[in-house]
């Protein structure tokens, strides 16, 4: 934990999608039902990085563990909201949109964006890294970069060799400049095809301004975080970032699987922390990783099935390490369908972001009021 | 505007192949205006008639999406590779069209297949009586599920289907009271689906549609003015009776098929654009008993839907369908498949996971930068590549017409329509090829012809239809 920081507070959202197990992420390792639940999908007891005398994380996240032991990772115990669906498009929709009870179409970080820049003044403030627009960013006339790949990004990316791009890009801009009298709906086309161009423009100076020694794995996480951090470091002014990891849903071969997919990320948090650091940079980034929805209690055999509470981690020197809310009772009894029940609502801890980390107007992002777990170095 | 052809044959052939289907390349057009239009519209109003796409060539090659299930996305590439290869577009387009009116998604539903059937039955049963398309659907456990009449019981009922039926898929807002809500939901109670069993890691069962008698409310109903112990077929019979649901229908048809509309919530407070045309609609839904065969024979013969060429916003399936059919060569289920259904997805058309019951807003509301670069990327990259037949075609008609700059620049928009577009854009295009110098088939002339067409793919006006 340092001293707050006085640039533009920045959140990276890094979805793991599919349903990711919290009792294999975040082990309860001195309570003996645990052992008893998992007969088959279990951490052992050697293995266990060992946090405190009650939980410890997966082998796989030893460089997380380090995090932790610094003060920068808070575990979120018990995150979830009532009457999971155990959807995954379902839940993920409700995480994406702050409505557990009807479909809503506009996302919290789309509103987010809103209130960070109403007039549209930055068409990078917000950039997904993916292939399309994840439901979260999404909101009318909010305008969100979404990224594949920030070394092939722009229009027109096929066509080769570089000066004959230029000969199109630059005709394309003529075609797309304004023209009087065309109405409306030709000149909102022109200008969002101008904001198209404007984006990439800036993205794709990123890359060029950018070095570093930390050499990222070549995983599609790591890529990922690279891409975001490079456009950080190349300061365009983008306030949030948004990129997935998958699949958790590990119903078969839980054990390999999860492994590779906690190895791959943590690895690449650490690299990207290392990186900002080392251009001074990671004093206003937090790091936000959430799921739909954790699993099962018991194991299948060989995974584990659908469930409903769920663990998210904040991740940063902005934040508060240590453990917020309780894990969840696993006494037979205590759950719910053979689930963890959750007892903190996700939009308490979109809250926290929002207002502690952001210094947004929580309430019309996550649709009401919510009590905050305090897991930022602002919250009071 | 720029037209570049004085050909209205060949003009209003296209238009009525980019609206009834996904398009179709100058050497179709060409052989259909042999035919003439009406008898293309007969045509395409005939599907029997056409060899129907077999599914089994696709699942051969991808038999994970037999009974796609609760997998975690792309469910929808069957159909996706059914539009590219239809013999009968309109079929497949009526089904998108019913899609976005009873939307329904695996956002909740949670498992393809239940959406899959409805489609099925949309291209059984899209050119038939609007009764029976709203009696099945009415019927279809993954709509029970998702508007929750499953929920419905005769002792206390659940108003989301009855509110729906009578608010996104037959009257619209204004024409019914909350009472009207109610007794409607009464009428549907007991209409709900086979238990569905306890979920394990390979999906679960197939639902079906079960009538519970004793949890239906046999009562007295008192129902949009009528009285009696109506079940939910009556209920139907009598909102069909209703002026408000014809219009109502006529404008979905008009939005659809004819121009870019207001969406859905606008209805109630913004009247239609044309509203002779959708008086016209509605009064012929009346008369033939909401037979929509009728009633599309009647649309696509209209000067109303003549005159309004490139008046909509291609939507992302049709963006993708028509590219695809184009430059060929995409019929094999081959890798593809997968990036291309993808590629909807990320223009904005996630098919049978639709954002809400409201289904896609359409229009101008698909652009935005991300969906409007992937349009523009895709769209680049298919015409480019000289390999495809479709492309090679396209060159070769240019290169037997065309020699100078002006002469390919009018080709190109002559054989990728016709095309109309602004003076603006012309001159640009015309700018492009001449600033290049003169042009000559024996060097530089494909290579010149495909990066023109890059860029007419890129207009503005490329993204109407």
């Amino acid at each position: 934990m340092s001293e707050p920081t006085s640039k533009d507070p920045v959140i990276v959202v890094v979805q793991l999608s599919g349903g990711n197990d919290y009792m294999n992420t975040v082990v309860p390792h001195s309570n003996s039902l645990y052992r008893d639940y998992r007969p088959s999908v279990n951490i052992s007891e050697s293995d266990v990085i060992e946090l405190t005398s009650d939980i410890g994380f997966h082998p796989a996240m030893a460089p997380l563990a380090d995090m932790y032991k610094e003060g920068n990772v808070a575990v979120i115990h018990g995150v979830g909201y009532e009457n999971s669906p155990r959807s995954h498009f379902r839940s993920m929709d409700i995480w994406h949109t702050c409505e557990p009870e009807t479909l809503g179409t506009e996302g919290w970080l789309g509103r987010a964006i809103k209130q960070i820049d109403p007039n549209k003044e930055n068409v990078v403030t917000a950039v997904s890294m993916g292939p399309s627009l994840y439901r979260a960013l999404v909101a009318p006339d909010v305008p969100v970069a979404t990224v594949e790949n920030l070394d092939n990004y722009g229009l027109l990316t096929d066509i080769s060799p570089e000066q004959k791009r230029d000969r199109v890009l630059d005709r394309y801009k003529k075609m797309y400049s304004p023209m009087i009298g065309s109405g409306p709906v030709m000149e909102f086309l022109g200008q969002t095809g101008l904001d198209a161009m404007k984006g990439a423009d800036i993205l794709n100076v990123a890359p060029s301004m950018y070095s570093s020694t930390v050499e990222y794995a070549d995983t599609s996480i790591a890529k990922k975080l690279k891409g975001i951090a490079q456009i950080h470091l190349a300061n365009l002014g983008t306030r949030i970032f948004y990129c997935d990891l998958g699949s958790f849903d590990t119903h078969a071969d839980q054990l390999s699987t999860h492994n590779k997919l906690w190895s791959s990320a943590s690895t690449a948090i650490r690299d990207f922390f290392d990186d900002l650091e080392q251009h001074d940079a990671a004093d206003n980034v937090t790091m936000f990783l959430f799921s739909e929805f954790g699993r099962r209690v018991y194991d299948n055999g060989a995974g584990t099935d659908h469930g409903a509470g769920g663990v998210c981690l904040a991740i940063g020197k902005n934040v508060k390490g240590g453990e917020y809310g309780q894990y969840p009772s696993m006494k037979e009894g205590d759950l719910d369908q053979g689930d963890l029940v959750p007892d903190l609502d996700f939009r308490s801890v979109y809250t926290t972001l929002a207002e502690d980390w952001m210094r947004l107007d929580p309430v019309p992002i996550v649709g009401g009021n919510f009590e905050k777990p305090k897991f930022m170095a602002t919250s009071n | 505007m720029v037209s570049t052809t004085t050909n209205t044959e060949i003009s209003l052939m296209a238009h009525l192949m980019r609206r009834a289907g996904f398009g179709a390349s100058r050497n179709e057009l060409e052989e259909r205006r042999g035919k003439g239009y009406e008898e293309t519209v007969e045509e395409l109003l005939n599907p029997s008639n056409q060899t129907p796409v077999d599914i089994y060539e696709f699942l051969r090659y991808y038999p994970m999406w037999w009974k796609p299930g609760t997998m975690g996305g792309l469910g929808q590439a069957p159909w996706v590779w059914t539009m590219i290869n239809t013999e009968s577009p309109l079929q497949e387009k009526l089904c998108i069209f019913y899609h976005n009116i009873f939307a329904t998604g695996v956002a909740k539903v949670d498992h393809y297949d239940e959406i899959q059937d409805m489609i099925d039955m949309f291209r059984e049963k899209g050119l038939g009586h609007y009764k029976d398309i709203l009696l099945e659907v009415a019927k279809s456990p993954a709509m029970i599920y998702w508007l929750d009449n499953n929920e419905n019981h005769a002792d206390s009922i659940n108003e989301n289907w009855g509110r729906e039926l009578l608010e996104l898929f037959t009257m619209g807002v204004g024409n019914y009271t909350e009472e009207d809500v109610q007794e409607c939901s009464r009428a549907f109670t007991g209409w709900t689906l086979e238990h569905k069993l306890p979920r394990f890691h390979m999906g679960r069962w197939d639902w079906e549609f079960k009538f519970v008698e004793d949890d239906h409310d046999y009562g007295q109903k008192e129902f949009l003015g009528h009285k009696g112990n109506f079940d939910g077929e009556e209920v139907i019979d009598i909102i069909l009776s209703k002026p408000a649901t014809a219009a109502f229908i006529a404008r979905h048809l008009y939005n659809f098929f004819v121009e870019d509309e207001p969406q859905v919530p606008a209805w109630s407070v913004v009247p239609p654009n044309n509203p002779g045309a959708v008086e016209f609609l509605a009064k012929e839904l009346m008369d033939s008993d909401y037979h929509m065969e009728t009633v599309l024979r009647k649309l696509f013969n209209s000067d109303f839907f003549k005159e309004a060429q490139f008046s909509r916003v291609k939507n992302p399936t049709e963006v993708v369908v028509s590219t695809l059919r184009l430059v060929g060569d995409s019929s094999l289920p081959g890798p593809d498949i997968l990036d291309w259904t993808g590629q909807i997805v990320y223009m904005g058309q996630d098919l049978l996971n639709p954002p809400s019951v409201e289904g896609w807003h359409s229009g101008i509301e698909w652009i935005n930068s991300g969906t409007l670069m992937k349009r523009t990327n895709f769209m680049s990259e298919m015409i480019s590549d000289y390999s495809r037949p479709g492309v090679k075609s396209i060159i070769d008609q240019v290169s037997r017409s065309a020699s100078k700059p002006e002469e390919v620049v009018n080709a190109c928009l002559d054989v990728m329509g016709p095309l109309e577009i602004a003076e603006k854009t012309h001159s640009e295009l015309l700018e492009h090829v001449s600033s290049q110098g003169d042009f000559d088939w024996q060097s530089s002339g494909v290579t010149r012809t495909l990066e023109l067409l890059q860029l007419i793919v890129a207009t503005r006006e490329y993204q109407f239809a």
